[in-house]
This record gives structure tokens, C-alpha cells and sequence, in this order.
């Protein structure tokens, strides 16, 4: 069992709030998973053209980031910086983020990419939903939209790894509540076929890079989603978040919950209703549960 | 009227005074979504839940009149077997699942497998509801004022089903049948017991086709 939980902030002057507001959202989910948390904070930050970071993680708290950032820069011919975050540390270059991620699988192939983009952040580890917020300051957080996913795992081990959000690709991000039955099988097709590279046997990991196959061609978040309709069998509610947009589909069975609210403010989706209980004007909000097999997408999906 | 505030209390407290309750009427505060809200009530209290439920709530229920202001999360009134559920908004999926007996009354939607393997309970719903409705449902009545999606009354035994709105797709073994004036007299009269305004002269009513539950002897060698 999982828990999925979406906000994205329709009114930017909330922006500075958005921790404040989503922590409480996840927390409310540990009952569907207790084992470990992760979240993707989508900043909201003035980006310049060719600017790019990416999340690394390492076992190892005091691993040293400083001297990747320093090989990466002399490889690259940019400067780049390394912030530290609890176990994940922030590397920041003058450069396209797909760029440096590249030079990481190449190079680094040990050290684990947890996103890629231009103002993605994604951090997950093992723990209660609680603790991992308070490690990574996601109250303190701000930006536009964030994803997060707790986790209770039934068919492989507890591990960072295992954690959502998954980024395959510059900026996007899917948190998946169910299974999917075809994985393997896209997983090899896509690897060979797309040049779409993958980091974990997770299924989950497999819709993100199979987004971000569908997006590199050309489609929407939205017309991305549809496809997936066709391609991806199993059970599933996504919730995905690109760069300025945000989206949410379950599978034609519906069987794994999902539910939405509206305001004039803000939109967010749960696995389950207390999650937005919390959320500010949700009293007077628009609520609703997702149809099956249908898209809907916020912002510029 | 005894008014009991979840943001003041637990689920554990509230369900312990509830059916600890031999009657009398109680108003439930703040209910945030939580689970298992006024779950096995078998007395005749009359409850109401101001706000939100999550799963389950009002599951087993015997003889106690609850009503939602507002939705429910899967499962409501699962199981009943007696009393009176109102859901004044929408209803996530399974609604009134197994219920053996009472009657349970959506007035917004329900979304999927409402009403699934109904046993006897009546399921009355003012708005539309989702795929596979009365999925394998044995007894009891499922009555929609709405639309219904696709695979109604899929492997359907003996429950009655009644229609005004649109069907998309009818499951296995489940028929149109002819409205008879005997099934306009009794729905008529279940609505007014659901307090929905409805002309029962607008409904259609689907049933088994008694093909698939049936064992066929002709069929024998197949197995």
C-alpha cells in the first residue's frame, strides 16, 4: 500500500508557503506507508537559460560532494557548486541539467541521481513520512507545486532507492499508488529502444521514463498520459509534476483510490480525503474523485 | 443532542460513546476525513457527521439513523443490516457494499461497484454512479436517479435494479426487464422512504437473466 499525495498553487502569492502546507499532507498519509517518504518540490525560482541542478544521494553523510562538484566541472568546462542536504547534496552547474546527469551516469555510475532539471528537487528516505520531511526543511519549503509518496512495500525491500517520486528526465516527476503488470517489458523497450536510462528494477520507475520518452517526442503532459492509458497495464493512480504543471490519472479499473480538490487558490489530489482536510479553505472547496481512465492536468501540462 | 468534536477527541472515543448509546440523537464535529466514523452502531441513535468521512464509515450499522453533511470514502455503510445511512453529498466506491438489510441514501454521486454483492440492503442514490454497480449483487434494491457507467448488474443473482438516467453498458447476465406496475407501486414507495422526488414511471428496471448462476446440465462436460 502507498500514499500519494499532490499540491499545486494556482495563487502565486502562496508560494512561500507551499512546505507549510503539503507537509501536513503526507504526514497524514504514514498509515498507507510508514517504511519511507519521499517529496519533489517544484522551487520557484527565476531560472536562467541553460541553468541545471541535480539531486545526488549517498549512503555515506559525509561523502564528498565538493570533489564531484570539482571533477564535474573540469570535465564539463562550467563551475559548479555542491550544497549538502542530510544525505542528498544539490549540485548546481551553468549548464543544461541532462547535461550534467549524463556526465554522472558516465563517470559516477554508483552515485544515485534523485532528479535532474532546472528547479525539480526530489529527496526520499527510508523513515517515517515525519521525520523525512523535518530532515530535508520540506516545511520550510517554497515554490509552486510539490509531489510526495509514502511508502508501505509489500514486493521488494525498504530502501532509498525504492522511494518515490521518480525522475527520469529534465523536470518531470511521478508518485504511483498500484502495480504495473507490462514494466518489464517497457522497461527493455525503452532502455533499447528510447535510450531511456533506468536506475531501479521498480516498476514505478518505468512510467516516469516512459513520460519522459513520450514528452522528448514531442506530446504534452496531458497527451503523454492518454498514451499511457494504452501502454501501461496495471493498477494505478499517478500524480505527476512538470515544470510549470501538474497532473493526475488512475487506471479504466480505478482501483486505487484517489481524491481532489479546487480552490480559487490551490488544487490537490490525496489517496484519501484527511490528507487535505488540513489545507486552508478547504471547507468551501470543489471535491471530487478523479474518473477513471480520464487526464487532468493544471497549469501548462 | 450529545455533540462530540474530533478535534477534540479520537475515533476510538467516539465510536466507544456511540455504541455504548441506547438512543438519543448525537452531532459529530470536525470529522477531517477519518475512517470507521459511528461503525458498529446497533442501537437506534441518531447520528450526524458535519463534514467529511473517510472509509467505512457507518460499516455493519443495526438500527441507527446517520447521516453525513457531507462525502464518504469507500466503503460507506458497508455491510449494514438494518437503520438508515444518508450521505448528503458524493460517495466514494463500493457503497453500500454486502449490506444484508436497511437502506442507504446517496444524494450526490457514488462512483464505482456501488452497492457490490448487495445481500438484501436497499441502495438509493440522487445522483449518477460509477462502473460495475451491484457487481454481483444477490438481494436487495439499487435504485439511480442519475446516469450509471459501464458493466451494471455484472454476474448479477436476484438484486432489482432501477434506472433513470443513462446506462453505458450492461455487465453479464444482466437484462432490461419489463417495469411492472408492481415494481412502480414498490419503488414508488421506496423513494418516498428515501425522501428523492422521482416519478417512478421514469424508470427502467434490470434484472438476471438467470444464465450464468444456474448450473446447465447441457454444460457438464465442460468442466
Amino acid at each position: 500500500m502507498c500514499g500519494i499525495v499532490g499540491l499545486y498553487l494556482k495563487n502565486p502569492e502562496l508560494r512561500d508557503r507551499l512546505g507549510a502546507f503539503f507537509s501536513p499532507m503526507l504526514e497524514q498519509m504514514t498509515d498507507r506507508g510508514p517504511d519511507s517518504a519521499g517529496v519533489a518540490i517544484y522551487r520557484d525560482t527565476e531560472i536562467s537559460a541553460g541553468e541545471g541542478k541535480v539531486i545526488l544521494y549517498h549512503t555515506d553523510p559525509d561523502f564528498d560532494w565538493d570533489g564531484i562538484a570539482q571533477a564535474a566541472a573540469d570535465d564539463l568546462g562550467v563551475d559548479v557548486t555542491a550544497e549538502r542536504v542530510s544525505t542528498h547534496a544539490i549540485l548546481r552547474a551553468t549548464i543544461d541539467a541532462g547535461a550534467m546527469r549524463r556526465w554522472i551516469e558516465s563517470n559516477r555510475p554508483k552515485l544515485r541521481i534523485m532528479s535532474s532539471g532546472a528547479i525539480l528537487e526530489i529527496y526520499k528516505e527510508v523513515g517515517l513520512p515525519a521525520d523525512v520531511l523535518t530532515r530535508f526543511g520540506v516545511p520550510q519549503a517554497t515554490g509552486s507545486h510539490a509531489v510526495g509518496h509514502t511508502r508501505m512495500a509489500t514486493e521488494s525491500a525498504v530502501t532509498t532507492e525504492g522511494a518515490h517520486p521518480f525522475n527520469t528526465g529534465d523536470d518531470l516527476c511521478l508518485v504511483h499508488n498500484g502495480s504495473l503488470s507490462n514494466h518489464h517489458r517497457m522497461r527493455n523497450w525503452l532502455r533499447e529502444q528510447a535510450g531511456i536510462a533506468f536506475q531501479t528494477d521498480n516498476d514505478s520507475e518505468v512510467a516516469a521514463g516512459y513520460l519522459t520518452w513520450r514528452l522528448g517526442q514531442g506530446a504534452t503532459i496531458a497527451e503523454a498520459l492518454e498514451a499511457a492509458i494504452a501502454d501501461l497495464d496495471g493498477f494505478y493512480t499517478f500524480a505527476v509534476g512538470t515544470r510549470d504543471g501538474f497532473s493526475v490519472l488512475r487506471d479504466p479499473i480505478a482501483c486505487k483510490p484517489a481524491v481532489m480538490a479546487e480552490t480559487d487558490d490551490w488544487v490537490a489530489m490525496a489517496s484519501e480525503f484527511r490528507a487535505l482536510a488540513q489545507l486552508p479553505g478547504v471547507d468551501s472547496a470543489t471535491v471530487w474523485e478523479p474518473e477513471p481512465a480520464t487526464v487532468y492536468s493544471w497549469g501548462h501540462a | 443532542m450529545d455533540v462530540i468534536d474530533l478535534s477534540q477527541t479520537d475515533v476510538r472515543d467516539l465510536n466507544r460513546r456511540l455504541q455504548g448509546a441506547k438512543d438519543g440523537g448525537f452531532q459529530v464535529l470536525h470529522p477531517g476525513g477519518e475512517h470507521a466514523l459511528a461503525a458498529g452502531l446497533t442501537t437506534p441513535v441518531a447520528v450526524t457527521i458535519d463534514g467529511h468521512a473517510g472509509y467505512y464509515c457507518a460499516g455493519m450499522n443495526q438500527e441507527a439513523q446517520i447521516t453525513v453533511n457531507g462525502n464518504a470514502g469507500t466503503g460507506v455503510a458497508e455491510n449494514m443490516m438494518s437503520g438508515t445511512v444518508r450521505v448528503r453529498g458524493d460517495a466514494s466506491q463500493s457503497a453500500g457494499a454486502t449490506a444484508h438489510g436497511g437502506l442507504l441514501v446517496i444524494e450526490g454521486d457514488a462512483s464505482a461497484r456501488c452497492a457490490i454483492s448487495l445481500k438484501g440492503g436497499d441502495v438509493v442514490v440522487g445522483g449518477s454512479v460509477g462502473h460495475m454497480a451491484a457487481f454481483m449483487a444477490q438481494a436487495g434494491r439499487l435504485v439511480v436517479l442519475g446516469d450509471v457507467g459501464a458493466d451494471l448488474g455484472d454476474s448479477l443473482y436476484e438484486a432489482q435494479i432501477y434506472v433513470r438516467g443513462s446506462v453505458v453498458s450492461l455487465g453479464a447476465d444482466c437484462v432490461e426487464k419489463e417495469m411492472t406496475a408492481e415494481h412502480k407501486t414498490e419503488l414508488a414507495a421506496l423513494l418516498e422512504q428515501a425522501g428523492l422526488e422521482a416519478d417512478a414511471g421514469a424508470f427502467r428496471c434490470y434484472g438476471s437473466e438467470r444464465q450464468l448462476y444456474h448450473f446447465n446440465i447441457d454444460n457438464a462436460g465442460s468442466y
